[in-house]
């Protein structure tokens, strides 16, 4: 008995387990740096971010959407390793699991599932810890490298709440100033922070995967973190504010991981390649923006989350060259 | 290292598996019996000119072109007729067959079957389509548009470019590779009767990268002919299609529903240059044809010189089937048909005949679209197939349309880059089909 099946009788190899595998092991590095740093606690987090994303996800498919379970597909352990990279090593584990609920059940299962929420799951868990327990999600751990039970345990300012003071009084400029860390350590990721955010060099080698497996596109980093060098950059030149300074500023705070990570996902980024610059451009505006005239030291999130929204409006406005028309 | 030719938009890159590209064409040899289809082209079927019991010559018109979008079929064998009924099609369809019982091979007396290659057209160019008419000379790529039509573009259209294709994108196929090897001078004679019969001076002989052997043997024995020129182009599926190999060769774009005359091109497929010379030169019409029969499911897969109407069963009975085959795909897998009579005949438009085993035949399931934007980044027509495809579900054809849809040239390369498996090419066909049944 012949079967019979519509052309293409082939297929690539890629498909969503294979992409969200790939983008897994893309973030790695990252996850292998917070262990290193930030010991055991960080690695608790982990764990349970991503053991909490996949329970709901499988308990939204089974009970609620009453679809086949897509927890095979990896995306909810995506969504979970990015959850708890956006958080301090030392969050009480029931509100990690308050981050993972709203994640996966508010923001992708009440949008209809893979591919259908509007808003970046794993961000949309973040801000709202954030918002709810504000003191928590902004108790950082310094790093103490191979320490794994982080005895000390002593807290600090990230970079870019120190940055936040260099723009205050006189008295805190200067101590804050002595605090900050220097290049290096920031780009090797020795500064304290969320889990995820502190190494741009582990980060970068997970994006050069990803690039490398043609999984993502350069075009969403380059113009985001690119507008936000930019502008940062010339405003610190025009003011001489100090806060301004645009290396640390692309450095530090979540912006690495939201520029390559975040911003980057599929579902909540728009589709032609027009339409992702505009969306990256967009980000680089508000992060800058919110990070110099608003009053949280960190606006990755919040930017992220405000082009989200404007993904089908660009959808709708840019699309690629059709065959034929418009070109020379 | 100049830079290679291409078209700009899109593409992708379907693993080559061209296993046969060493293999050189064999005779099929003649089955017992051949059933030849009267509609083998794109248009009005040819009209049936013999009957049950009439004796046949091998190259006898047996079904005259019945309009001016139609072509003469002749039997490929001699014998005699035996049935003239309805028979399940490579389509899946029934067609009308004409079932020739053979008794030995006895030619036609007019064919040429010296082995001479003759270089002189001594025809002119009314005569040569005349002779291609006759011939019953289809595009043999896959299309089946009547060859004589196409070489009489409407007024008004002026062609300065001839581009025979020998690009064979699809997979698995080797059939145009292996005779431009073996038959490049008659492919180059064959141009240059097309560029008489077009009253120009210009062909361009379009190879992919992947055919080293038939490029640079083109490339050598075009020295000696004026005005053909060999463009090796840079591999990408789907390069063989028209409008993306005039793309690539001249950096024309066709503009959306304009005909390639437009862009003052004409593409044959290599397989058809070799016809027409053979139709031209050696007063044979087309009645056999070069076809890859390959699959993972061979042992011994080869490219063969087929009689049209014989049985796909026949060919993969003579490359040595592994196992009961899962699937027989006629033409490549990118773009091809799922048989479904094992015993339907090869005809002018079949490039190969694929059989495949249970182990690889699958249809998966398909899952959420994750907006990717892969099927965008492949459309070699630039459109939005993830788009068509939430149209196409909510039945709003007319919206499709406004976006394209009708541009699609059904290459398949968006299903087959879709990691969700979505099959967003048979969303395509489906609006296309809706949006034209309403006209």
């Amino acid at each position: 008995m012949l079967k019979i099946s519509t052309a293409p009788h082939c297929y690539a190899k890629a498909d969503t387990r294979s992409i969200m595998r790939d983008v897994i092991i893309s973030l790695l590095p990252a996850g292998a740096v917070a262990v290193a740093l930030f010991g055991l606690a960080a690695l608790v987090t982990i764990v349970t971010a991503v053991a909490g994303c996949v329970f709901f996800e499988y308990a939204c498919c089974r009970w609620w959407l009453k679809t086949k379970p897509t927890t095979g597909d990896f995306s909810a352990v995506v969504t979970g390793l990015l959850l708890a990279y956006n958080l301090p090593c030392n969050m009480p584990l029931w509100m990690t699991l308050i981050g993972c609920f709203v994640a996966i059940v508010i923001a992708k299962a009440a949008f209809g599932g893979i591919g259908k929420n509007l808003f970046n799951p794993a961000l949309v868990g973040r801000v709202f810890l954030f918002i709810s327990f504000p003191v928590q999600m902004t108790t950082w751990v310094k790093p103490q490298l191979f320490d794994f039970l982080n005895t000390d345990a002593a807290t600090g300012p990230t970079t870019l709440g120190l940055l936040k003071h260099l723009d205050g009084t006189a008295s805190a400029t200067i101590s804050a100033a002595s605090e900050l860390p220097n290049y290096e350590q920031m780009f090797f990721g020795y500064v304290g922070g969320s889990l995820g955010e502190v190494s741009a060099l582990a980060l970068l080698l997970g994006f050069f995967y990803l690039l490398w497996r043609r999984v993502v596109s350069w075009h969403i980093p380059v113009y985001y973190l690119g507008t936000f060098f930019i502008l940062t950059g010339v405003f610190w030149l025009t003011t001489g504010n100090p806060a301004a300074e645009p290396v640390t500023q692309l450095l530090s705070g979540g912006l690495m991981l939201g520029a390559l990570f975040m911003a980057t996902d599929y579902t909540t980024s728009p589709m032609s390649k027009n339409g992702k610059i505009i969306f990256a451009v967009g980000c680089g505006v508000l992060t800058f923006v919110i990070r110099r005239f608003g009053s949280y030291p960190e606006g990755v999130s919040f930017a992220i989350l405000i082009m989200n929204a404007f993904v089908p409006l660009i959808d709708r406005c840019c699309h690629p060259r059709i065959f034929g028309t418009g070109r020379k | 290292m100049t830079k290679l030719k291409t078209f700009a938009i899109g593409g992708c890159h379907p693993d080559k598996h061209k296993t046969t590209s060493d293999r050189p064409i064999e005779d099929a040899g003649i089955p017992e019996t051949v059933c030849i289809p009267v509609c083998q082209h794109i248009g009005r079927p040819a009209k049936i000119l013999v009957k049950k019991g009439d004796r046949v010559k091998t190259g006898t018109l047996i079904a005259d072109a019945d309009d001016v979008i139609s072509a003469d079929v002749h039997s490929s064998v001699s014998g005699e007729v035996v049935k003239i009924e309805e028979n399940i099609g490579k389509t899946g369809y029934p067609e009308i067959m004409i079932t020739v019982k053979t008794d030995g091979d006895d030619w036609e007396e007019s064919i040429d079957r010296s082995p001479e290659t003759v270089a002189d057209i001594t025809l002119t160019g009314g005569e040569i389509i005349r002779r291609i008419r006759k011939a019953g000379i289809v595009g043999m790529g896959g299309a089946g548009f009547p060859t004589a039509a196409k070489l009489s573009p409407p007024p008004g259209k002026k062609i300065d470019t001839l581009i025979i294709n020998g690009i064979e994108c699809e997979p698995w196929l080797t059939a145009d590779d292996r005779l431009m090897r073996e038959k490049t001078e008659e492919i180059i004679i064959g141009a240059k009767i097309l560029n008489k019969a077009l009253g120009i001076q210009n062909a361009v002989v379009a190879i992919d990268e992947n055919k080293p052997q038939a490029a640079a043997l083109m490339q050598k024995l075009t020295r000696r002919y004026v005005g053909v020129n060999v463009a090796v182009c840079r591999t990408k599926y789907p390069q063989g299609a028209e409008r993306q190999l005039i793309a690539a060769v001249t950096g024309r774009e066709v503009p959306p529903g304009c005909l390639p005359a437009d862009a003052g091109c004409l593409v044959q497929n290599a397989g058809t240059a070799f016809a027409v010379y053979e139709a031209v030169q050696k007063n044979k019409p087309l009645f056999e044809r070069v076809v890859t029969v390959s699959g993972d499911n061979l042992d011994h897969p080869g490219n063969y010189r087929v009689r049209l109407g014989t049985p796909a069963a026949y060919l993969i009975e003579k490359a040595a089937p592994r196992e009961e085959a899962a699937e027989i795909i006629f033409g490549g897998p990118m773009m091809g048909q799922s048989g479904v009579n094992p015993a339907a005949p090869v005809t002018k438009t079949t490039s190969g005949i694929l059989c495949f085993g249970a182990q690889s035949v699958f249809r998966p399931q398909p899952t959420e679209c994750i907006r990717c934007g892969r099927c965008t980044e492949v459309c070699p027509q630039g459109l939005e197939p993830f788009a068509i495809k939430n149209l196409t579900r909510r039945g709003d054809y007319q919206a499709a349309k406004k976006i394209h849809v009708l541009d699609c040239i059904e290459c398949g390369s968006c299903s087959y880059v879709c990691p969700a498996r979505i099959p967003l090419t048979d969303y395509c066909k489906l609006a296309k089909y809706e949006i034209r049944k309403k006209k």
